[in-house]
């Protein structure tokens, strides 16, 4: 038999919990959840990673502060110092008290856009891209599991994994592969 | 999942389910635009086409067509710079602030509030750009190799600190609001019904799926870049003080000013998101979600904001007096520009800031629709005039006599603010059409611990309500009985 998925629809968070604790209790995993909100705690359950972006935010943002930290030394003292009202810029050490503030805005400035941008590229979000929710009522009020059955024993393990927790509707979809 | 204590009012009234804050978000913008939207919405396009002519006038004439004088170089175009920077703050201050600080009566406002943040700040962004008398060269203040060799931007000057803060402001106060906005874009994408609406929602919701690992993410990067837009705010502002406290004129030369100008601008900006929700909440059938509760708790951050401006008004007048210094006694807040011909815009200042606003000790007023909706719009006039007070009022009164003079704007000056609101209103009646009002997908979370339907376990009642019903001592007696003979 090729691969089957199982598409448990459910109308509720907490029933759609108690169906992915016991599809991996039954030693299933769970191929895709798609809800209209984040329900939490369904990542630990469907044993995902936790996500690194934030780390990824960190670097962005000490990129931003060396790239800002660079330029304005680059600029004002060791190109072109300038000398406003008797206090020239020869030293970065006397000038980094009135540095801070763009040194902070640059930090921030790569920081948030380069986490943006991450999180779009990793998730694949453009506009141009088509949605893959496989049932429009996922973005309203409905969440849908999807596992992988490879056999017809499988296949009846899940359903009824899934039927005992108060899916709505359940469907079975082949594989095209 | 958090439970919100029983004797709290549910956030969200009308037994509402999923699928019906779902219906409600999104009736406005599958709906038709009514009459009163129309009236407003072409009454902004014509603000804001005023305000584009002037802004035309004063380009191809010069910053000779306003009323600015040698001793009052700065006037209204400043001062609605600062004005409008400061009503952005609240936006962010909503969507950062309180998501760090968990409060859950944000959600049904964030949106808005955003939106307010980024129509205001292009509104503000207008003003300096003009201000510097030919815009096309405005590119100079970016850190570019010019045609003066390699002459390069102060670093060390607040101006250029601006130009860093609000670009970084803007461009990640966007990014903010829009990433929230993809997952309600996808939803009204899943139930279009014409084919025009799913393709122009199928762009704007960039392929949005709601798959578990997107949801991670989603998260991980809001509570992030709430993280990083906390200190952003505030720095934002800080510099915009900046702008002022770095110079040498007495009023400004004040190192209060930071903190100050961080309290005045969520004071104002509190005041604009209640007027705008209010308006909002009634024309887009959204009062079981923008509830009285909503409107009270903004009230209190107001009156708290009001307050710290209240008392950093106070301390700027009592050193302007306590310093003995005959300079400084001229400040815009001291006697002396209180009895002066300014004196029209110092009580402006003090009685729509600091008198009215003592009303909301009130638990009625800060309850009442009406009451707080004329107040949200005094306290935005008092914002404005202290911005004109520390601008005009202390350069009015320079360091020579021969140089004191008056100031009044020209009509160019006030037809390009009459044009900033219309720009402002023009964006946001647009918004409110084409964009989910409500931040729905994060609502949703929370509908099972503050909506009404959820809120489980049932109200207790409250102990005057409970009926204390002593049963006659007989009673109690055959019960002790009844007990005994069963055992």
């Amino acid at each position: 038999m090729s691969k089957v998925f199982v598409h448990a629809l459910y109308d509720d968070d907490d029933k759609l919990r108690d169906g992915a604790i016991k599809v991996r209790s039954l030693g299933y995993g769970i191929k895709e959840i798609f809800s209209p909100f984040p329900v939490h705690g369904i990542d630990k359950i469907m044993g995902l990673n936790r996500t690194r972006i934030s780390i990824c935010c960190f670097i962005y943002g000490v990129t931003g502060f060396s790239l800002a930290f660079t330029m304005i030394w680059y600029m004002l003292i060791h190109d072109w110092p300038i000398d406003i009202g008797g206090k020239p810029n020869y030293t970065w050490y006397h000038n980094i008290p009135s540095w801070i503030p763009i040194l902070f805005e640059s930090t921030v400035f790569c920081a948030a856009h380069g986490m943006a941008l991450t999180f779009l590229l990793r998730s694949w979000l453009f506009p141009g891209v088509s949605p893959k929710n496989p049932d429009p009522r996922t973005t309203d009020d409905h969440f849908l599991m999807i596992t992988t059955a490879h056999s017809a024993e499988d296949v009846t393990l899940l359903t009824d994994a899934a039927k005992a927790t108060g899916a709505v509707e359940i469907t079975k979809v082949e594989s095209k592969n | 999942m958090h439970q919100d204590s029983i004797i709290r009012e549910p956030l969200l009234l009308g037994k509402k389910t999923y699928h019906q804050v779902t219906e409600d978000v999104a009736r406005p913008v599958e709906g038709i635009a009514n009459k009163y939207w129309w009236a407003l919405f072409i009454l902004a396009v014509i603000a804001w086409s005023w305000g584009i002519g002037c802004i035309c006038y004063t380009i191809g004439r010069g910053i000779g067509t306003w009323n600015l004088n040698r001793t009052i170089n700065w006037g209204w175009d400043i001062t609605n710079f600062v004005w409008w920077i400061g009503i952005g703050h609240a936006g962010t201050l909503i969507s950062a602030v309180l998501c760090l600080f968990r409060q859950r009566w944000r959600l049904t406002i964030n949106r808005s509030a955003e939106a307010m943040t980024i129509f205001a700040v292009m509104c503000a962004a207008i003003f300096p750009v003009i201000h510097m008398g030919r815009p096309w060269l405005a590119y100079f203040v970016l850190p570019l190799p010019n045609q003066f060799g390699s002459l390069w931007v102060n670093f060390n000057s607040p101006l250029l600190w601006d130009v860093f803060a609000i670009s970084t402001y803007f461009s990640v106060s966007i990014v903010f609001w829009y990433l929230g906005l993809i997952p309600d874009f996808a939803m009204i994408r899943d139930r279009a019904k014409t084919k025009s609406r799913k393709i122009l929602y199928t762009l704007f919701s960039f392929g949005w799926s709601g798959r578990a690992k997107d949801w991670q993410r989603f998260e991980e990067v809001t509570l992030v870049l709430a993280g990083i837009c906390t200190p952003l705010v505030f720095s934002v502002h800080s510099i915009v003080s900046s702008d002022f406290a770095t110079g040498i004129v007495r009023g400004w030369h004040s190192t209060v000013y930071p903190p100050y100008f961080v309290a005045g601008a969520i004071f104002s900006g509190m005041a604009m998101v209640l007027t705008l929700v209010i308006v909002g909440r009634k024309v887009l059938d959204l009062e079981e979600y923008i509830t009285i509760q909503h409107i009270e708790t903004m009230n209190k951050v107001m009156l708290t904001m009001g307050s710290v401006v209240g008392v950093a008004y106070f301390a700027e007048f009592f050193q302007a007096w306590y310093s003995g210094d005959p300079n400084e006694s001229f400040i815009y807040l001291s006697w002396n520009n209180a009895k002066g011909v300014y004196g029209w815009a110092f009580w402006s200042l003090i009685i729509c800031n600091n008198i009215l606003p003592q009303i909301l000790w009130l638990k009625g007023a800060r309850r009442n629709l009406y009451i707080t909706f004329i107040l949200s719009i005094v306290i935005n006039i008092g914002m404005w005039f202290e911005r004109f007070d520390i601008v005009v009022t202390d350069l009015y009164r320079d360091y020579i006599p021969s140089t004191w003079t008056y100031y009044s704007p020209s009509y160019v000056e006030v037809g390009i603010f009459v044009g900033t609101i219309g720009m402002f209103f023009t964006f946001f009646l647009l918004f409110a059409r084409w964009f989910p009002f409500i931040a729905q997908a994060e609502l949703k979370t929370t509908l099972k611990a503050t909506g009404d339907l959820y809120h489980n376990p049932p109200r207790q009642p409250k102990s005057s309500d409970i009926k204390v019903e002593l049963q006659p001592l007989h009673a109690t007696v055959e019960t002790i009985n009844t007990k005994y003979h069963h055992e």
